[in-house]
């Protein structure tokens, strides 16, 4: 008896399996849930690019614009905690990197050509720092917002992850970065604009920052770049990288055996996240008119994490609809309770990794999980 | 030994040693595995078979030397060496449960994609994948997840991981163990459809299954190589005999 016999033999007929010899596709409801996600990811686009607009304040709709930002950072803290397993606590680094960058630049153009920024002038001797001069062109601003992070992630993660440190030890490692980052920054105020940071910004690329209209289209360009980076991780994780990424997080001792270098799979999905970051921190300094070390550091970073451990950090749409709740409530919340806000979303962190450890996006599955469980027990 | 075996992709281990913080795991091993032939790896629990394969494969650290190809895999991280071409399945089934049978052996098959392939959607099975499924019979399960697969079955998976990985070198750590008799059989011939060119190492308690399907047979103990030959050498080997028997190990270590 030769074992194809008997693996027949066991197999439950199932309408959607190929059968031997068949041309084998996917089955069609594994494409359906492929495809979910992409309507998923319009309906959301609809909400955000049409509705949101038509019916929103410009105050609000700023207000909306700033969440889109860190839900661009959420998207890809998904992709790097959810998929790949690794607890993300430093993105205030990255989202650091793209903010200043951009603030820059906008401080520059703010000051006009061969002027150097106010605060210089406050706080230093009137010059400049070399480094700050090729942020005047806005095309490198553009290239440093993406290359930056790039880099800067790609160094470190290569140096974290080849050394195989995970778990809690990479989430201290990285959440140590972070607060590094804040106190740099503080300290550095001749160059950085320290504790305050780096504000008062009245252009954007030659737009001004105070018409309606230019902040309008600011959250547009928010709200598109975060479809678009959905649609960036709708691909990869139906791809087989996302495959791979997940069986790394799973088992990642088994996929050397596979033949992979499981760093290697995890560093792509560290970088990503890194320039998630980035880019949504350069749209939060011209929107929110300001950044500062208390926009980047563990607190800031900590808040990230919360929003898409709310939302289910392993989902698809999750990540980004938790920054966005995380974000509402900060605003609401934060005009009344400015010193309990910090706590609650501490405490909500920890509630939604201990008790809901899929997010608000597993509850329906898992209330499906539970209810016909008790139709039977009735 | 029989001539008609040797082949030119052969695995040679020369003066292998593990070292575990002062135990010595194994030392002094010195085993050719070659090309075509199902060879069986026995011994006594504790007798080092895992330990040497996790030092062929990366896992552990060995001293000595283990060429492969002309690398020696000892200086070799554990994807570098599956990369080569030499594979090994565990103890312990370690299939990816939440995955379909299809999706495991498609992950398997990935190690010759390029990276930019990585980032599509698989949009049909594999040439390779549609063979390994046929040949490990689970055809009918493709769209599976792995985790509802029966023992059997699951071994049978990592055998066809390792076929689309297109592993020259299988080092099956007791795939058969806790098996039916049934799917011992099966098993076998399995093994024995497969092994065409390539070096099978088989690490086998089952004394009736090694009887059968071995071409040849390496006798590990306490650490050392006790003996190798064909079935009926080792069978008559009496420092074979004592150790399955259990008596007189020391005289046993001391040949
Ligand atoms: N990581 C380790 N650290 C210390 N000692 C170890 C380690 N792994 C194995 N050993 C020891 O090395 C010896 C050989 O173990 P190994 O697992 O290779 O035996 P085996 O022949 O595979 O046995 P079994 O048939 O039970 O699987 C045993 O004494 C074991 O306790
Ligand atoms: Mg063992």
């Amino acid at each position: 008896m030769t074992v194809t016999t008997v693996a027949e033999a066991t197999a439950v007929p199932d309408a959607n399996e190929v059968a031997a010899g068949a041309p084998s596709r996917f089955s069609p409801s594994r494409l359906f849930s492929d495809y979910g996600g992409l309507i998923g990811i319009a309906v959301l686009a609809v909400v955000l690019l049409v509705w949101a607009p038509s019916s929103l304040s410009t105050f609000r709709l700023g207000n909306l614009g700033k969440y889109c930002t860190w839900a661009i950072a959420g998207v890809g803290i998904g992709l790097a905690w959810g998929r790949g397993g690794m607890l993300v606590m430093g993105q205030g680094v990255f989202f650091g990197l793209g903010s200043y960058a951009m603030a820059m630049h906008l401080k520059l153009e703010s000051a006009g050509a061969g002027n150097v920024p106010d605060f210089m002038v406050l706080y230093g001797d009137g010059t400049m720092p070399r480094w700050w001069e090729p942020f005047r062109s806005g095309p490198f601003t553009l290239f440093a917002i993406v290359a930056l992070p790039a880099v800067v992630s790609f160094l470190l993660g290569y140096a974290i992850l080849k050394r195989r440190v995970k778990g809690a030890y990479f989430a201290i490692l990285t959440q140590a970065l972070t607060v590094a980052f804040a106190t740099l920054l503080i300290a550095t105020i001749k160059q950085t604009g320290g504790f305050n940071g780096l504000n008062t910004f009245s252009t954007f690329f030659g737009q001004n920052l105070y018409d309606p209209d230019v902040k309008k289209d600011l959250y547009l360009i928010t709200a598109g770049l975060l479809i678009l980076f959905l649609v960036v991780v709708w691909q990869l994780y139906r791809s087989r990288y996302g495959e791979l990424l997940v069986a790394t997080r799973d088992a990642e001792e088994r996929i050397r055996f596979l033949g992979y270098d499981p760093a290697n799979i995890k560093l792509v999905a560290f970088v990503v996240a890194a320039v998630m970051a980035s880019v949504g921190g350069a749209m939060f300094a011209p929107i929110a008119g300001i950044i500062s070390p208390s926009n980047v550091d563990a607190t800031a970073s900590i808040m990230l994490v919360a929003g898409v451990a709310l939302g289910g950090r392993a989902s698809l749409l999750g990540p980004a609809l938790g920054a966005i709740a995380v974000g509402f409530g900060q605003s609401s919340l934060s005009e009344q309770f400015p010193t309990q806000w910090t706590y609650f979303q501490g405490a909500l962190f920890i509630v939604v990794v201990l008790l809901l450890p899929g997010g608000i996006t597993s509850l329906s599955s898992r209330l499906k999980a539970v209810l016909p469980r008790r139709k039977v027990a009735v | 030994m029989t001539l008609s075996f040797v082949g030119e992709d052969y695995l040679e281990v020369r003066d292998l040693a593990v070292d575990f913080d002062g135990f010595k795991a194994i030392s002094e091993v010195n085993v050719t595995f070659l090309q075509g032939r199902l060879h069986f790896l026995i011994g006594p629990n504790g007798a080092g078979k895992t330990t040497l394969v996790d030092a062929l494969t990366g896992l552990v650290r060995g001293t000595g030397e283990a060429m492969f190809r002309q690398h020696d895999l000892l200086q070799m991280k554990s994807h570098e060496i599956v990369r080569l071409g030499v594979g090994r399945t565990f103890q312990t089934a370690t299939v990816f449960e939440q995955l379909s049978v299809l999706q495991n052996l498609d992950i398997a098959a990935g190690l010759h994609r390029s990276a930019g392939r990585l980032l599509l959607a698989r949009r049909r099975v594999p040439e390779s994948v549609q063979q390994a499924l046929e040949t490990i019979g689970l055809t009918a399960l493709a769209h599976r997840p792995a985790g509802i697969l029966a023992h059997g079955q699951k071994q049978w998976l990592e055998v066809g991981m390792l076929l689309v990985q297109d592993a020259k070198v299988m080092f099956l750590d007791e795939t058969v163990a806790g098996m039916s008799a049934q799917e011992r059989e099966e098993t076998g011939e399995l093994l024995r459809r497969i092994v065409g060119d390539r070096t099978i190492v088989v690490i086998e308690h089952d004394m009736e299954f090694m009887r059968t399907y071995a071409d040849y047979v390496t006798v590990m103990h306490g650490g050392r190589m006790l003996a190798e030959g064909t079935v009926a050498e080792i069978q008559a080997d009496p420092q074979v005999q004592s150790v399955y028997l259990g008596t007189v190990t020391e005289v046993a270590l001391d040949g």
